[in-house]
């Protein structure tokens, strides 16, 4: 479906299901060069058991209109509106990434509107390499190669989002270009890892934070390696951490340990 | 197996897919002769059918040891994914009827493979889908011959029988522009010689029987995906970007923005056609794949002694391999294919100087090729198609297939060089003594 926020079309994906403002939210946030469909198999879950999915393309992402975030602020306020403009009074958001930033800053802003928050892939400071960050605009195929490599911890991944056979290397990379493809007039790949880079307010976020927290991490992911998600943890009050046998990728390369920690962490 | 590592195509050949069995340590993979799969309670078994959830359910639509062919396939093709099938024609069914139903049309190469001219040219026709061939390297051809009901465009890497390479990159691009995938059959090549995915192409399938299995033990066929076509961008897809009836209103473009293919494919087709492939049959793929490297350095650099020797003797009028700079695809085939234009492949024909009687002298005379209908064998094949897959032709009609009475087709294997060039040094006597 289709909600306008800004003035602009912000697509999200409902989980086979239609939209139900009456019912709990949670909004699925992706991270860089990725959109909704990196959360198929749980967002599809709990559409079909009782949860309002929204998992959302970033502004300028994918099927999304508007301009894409040049800041986690800027996002999250977009999270923000995108629950506004639903009529959401209260939702639980789930992020990845560079969305795990927008998710956890949108939970600081506005307390009141969010129950839950779940930091998928996460660390603090999310620092991109200059090499990368450079590679994204003057190499985006290379650097894509790179984040596809360190994103990724295994030759043999369990039946995924496309059922078995899935080859999760080729359809991530596929994924990242198809992505950046899409916004012909603003690298999302660069803004998206310059947001990352930029942002200065993880431990004050954290503290702000009065929801239940989850930490999800991959105990392979050398994106956001484990230790850089247990520093940002400590900040949070009411902070879990549950570790799962995955890269950086953990929703693609375990999606049922995602989702299981996921449903458990929603319905406690 | 933590830590991928951005391994190369002799590794994933090994590994991809694959990982020691966690109940047994197996390090092999292991067979999963079993239909079906136990739920580990009600509710998973309704979240597995709703795609909520991940795994196996039924060994039609997916199995454990499929997986890993699938999986590894995909690997060395740079794709998304991979569906095992029952055979290289299974795959090539299950692509179109994926894309298309009744009123749809293919633009496709007139040199395919007998069997895909067959479905094509006769059997689809029946099933209300149309076909119009094109020379594969006529690119005004392929465009012109796109009309608005084309949903697909199709070719193979080294065309029948005389090894036209197909130039993936020009005939994409006509695709692309046109809207529509360009599906190519990399049998003959498999991904060692030449990635389809990387030069353009959309969709890749093989009949696994040949190269892939290497040993002529089983017929298989695997499709890959790459991904990179938007389906919602072209328009021309409502089975990928319209809700589907028959799997409760999924939209599969909306589902995975780059697998819209794949989970149709498997969802309808495997499920409904059920054309899928035994894992013991995946198993016998997966051996031979793990020694693919190795195998098709050795196939190319066989085929390159038996081409020079048949290209320098005087009862051979001609050989169509893209070796020779006088072949008309020897261009292409060094800018395309790894090695270049050695690597066009160990299947390929050549014409003796002589009648059908000389052809069928050749052809018994010869002690360690095997005389037979297939290819891709560690073994060296031959076959004469003047007297027996197209015996019913008179010359005229198989000069316009491009066969004349003394061509014959080989497919080099894996033995001695040296004993190889010694059998056709005795056959192609025996036949010229035969016409004396």
């Amino acid at each position: 479906m289709f909600i306008d926020v800004h003035g602009a079309p912000l697509y999200a994906y409902t989980g086979g299901r239609p939209f139900d403002a009456a019912r709990p939210t949670v909004v699925f946030i992706h991270g860089v060069l990725n959109d909704h469909s990196v959360w198929i198999l749980q967002s599809r879950h709990l559409a079909h058991h009782g949860w309002n999915v929204l998992a959302i393309d970033l502004p300028g992402h994918g099927r999304s209109g508007g301009q894409p975030p040049a800041s986690v602020e800027q996002a999250a306020d977009g999270v923000l509106a995108l629950l506004r403009a639903a009529g959401v009074a209260r939702a639980a958001l789930v992020g990845h990434s560079f969305g795990s930033l927008i998710a956890l800053e949108a939970a600081a802003r506005a307390p009141a509107q969010v129950s839950h928050l779940v930091l998928v892939g996460t660390a603090f400071p999310m620092k991109v390499s200059p090499a990368l960050l450079q590679a994204s605009v003057s190499a985006p195929e290379k650097a894509i190669h790179m984040v596809n490599v360190f994103s990724h911890s295994t030759l043999c991944p369990p039946p995924s989002a496309l059922g078995p056979g899935t080859w999760l290397y080729g359809s991530s990379r596929a994924l990242m270009r198809r992505v950046l493809a899409s916004n012909p007039a603003v690298n999302v790949f660069h803004t998206g890892f310059q947001a990352c880079d930029r942002y200065a307010g993880g431990e004050q976020a954290m503290a702000a934070v009065q929801c239940p927290t989850l930490f999800l991490v991959g105990r392979h992911d050398q994106m956001t390696p484990p230790r850089a998600a247990r520093a940002l943890a400590a900040h949070g009050r009411q902070a879990r951490v549950v570790e799962v046998e995955a890269g950086h990728a953990l929703m693609t390369e375990a999606p049922g340990e995602v989702l299981d920690a996921l449903r458990e962490f929603l319905t406690a | 197996m933590p830590g991928y590592a951005d391994p190369g195509f002799d590794t994933l050949a090994i590994h991809a897919g694959a990982r020691p069995d966690p109940a047994t340590g197996a390090r092999a993979v292991p067979i999963h002769l079993s239909t079906s799969f136990v739920f580990e309670s009600s509710d998973q078994a309704a979240q597995l059918f709703n795609m909520e959830r991940a795994g196996h359910v039924y060994s039609r639509i997916s199995n454990p040891t499929n997986a890993v062919l699938e999986q590894r396939v995909a690997a060395l093709e740079g794709g998304i994914g991979a569906i095992a099938t029952a055979s290289g024609q299974a795959a090539l069914h299950l692509a179109i009827v994926t894309l298309m139903g009744a009123g749809g049309h293919i633009v496709a190469s007139s040199a395919l493979y007998g069997g895909s001219q067959n479905l094509l040219h006769y059997t689809l026709r029946r099933f209300g889908i149309d076909t119009t061939f094109v020379r594969p390297g006529d690119l005004d051809g392929w465009r012109a011959a796109i009309r608005p009901t084309t949903r697909l465009l199709l070719g193979e890497t080294l065309g029948n029988p005389g090894l036209e390479v197909l130039d993936i990159p020009a005939v994409a691009r006509i695709a692309h522009e046109a809207g529509v995938p360009l599906l190519v059959d990399s049998t003959f090549t498999t991904p060692y010689l030449l990635k389809p995915l990387e030069h353009g192409a959309d969709l890749v399938y093989h009949s696994a029987t040949k190269f892939l299995s290497g040993h002529g033990t089983v017929i298989g066929g695997v499709l890959v995906d790459g991904g990179s076509f938007d389906w919602e961008r072209s328009g021309r897809f409502p089975e990928l970007t319209t809700p589907y009836d028959g799997f409760h209103g999924m939209v599969f473009s909306e589902e995975s923005t780059v697998g819209a293919f794949l989970l149709r494919a498997r969802r309808e087709g495997l499920r409904d056609f059920g054309a899928a492939l035994s894992p013991h049959s995946a198993w016998l793929i997966l051996q031979g794949i793990e020694t693919l490297p190795l195998r098709m350095e050795r196939h190319i650099a066989n085929t390159e002694q038996v081409v020079r020797l048949l290209a320098e003797h005087p009862f051979v009028a001609r050989v169509g391999h893209p070796l020779l700079e006088s072949h008309p695809s020897h261009a292409l085939a060094e800018r395309l294919l790894k090695h270049g234009a050695r690597g066009a492949g160990s299947v390929f024909s050549f014409d003796i100087k002589g009648s059908r009687a000389q052809g069928k002298a050749f052809i018994d005379t010869l002690k360690l090729f095997s005389h037979l209908a297939n290819v891709g064998d560690c073994r060296s094949l031959v076959i004469h198609p003047a007297s027996t897959t197209h015996f019913r032709m008179n010359d005229e009609a198989l000069a316009a297939a491009g066969i004349g009475p003394g061509t014959i087709r080989l497919s080099i294997g894996l033995e001695d060089p040296q004993d190889l060039i010694d059998d056709l040094k005795r056959a192609l006597k025996a036949a010229e003594k035969a016409g004396a």
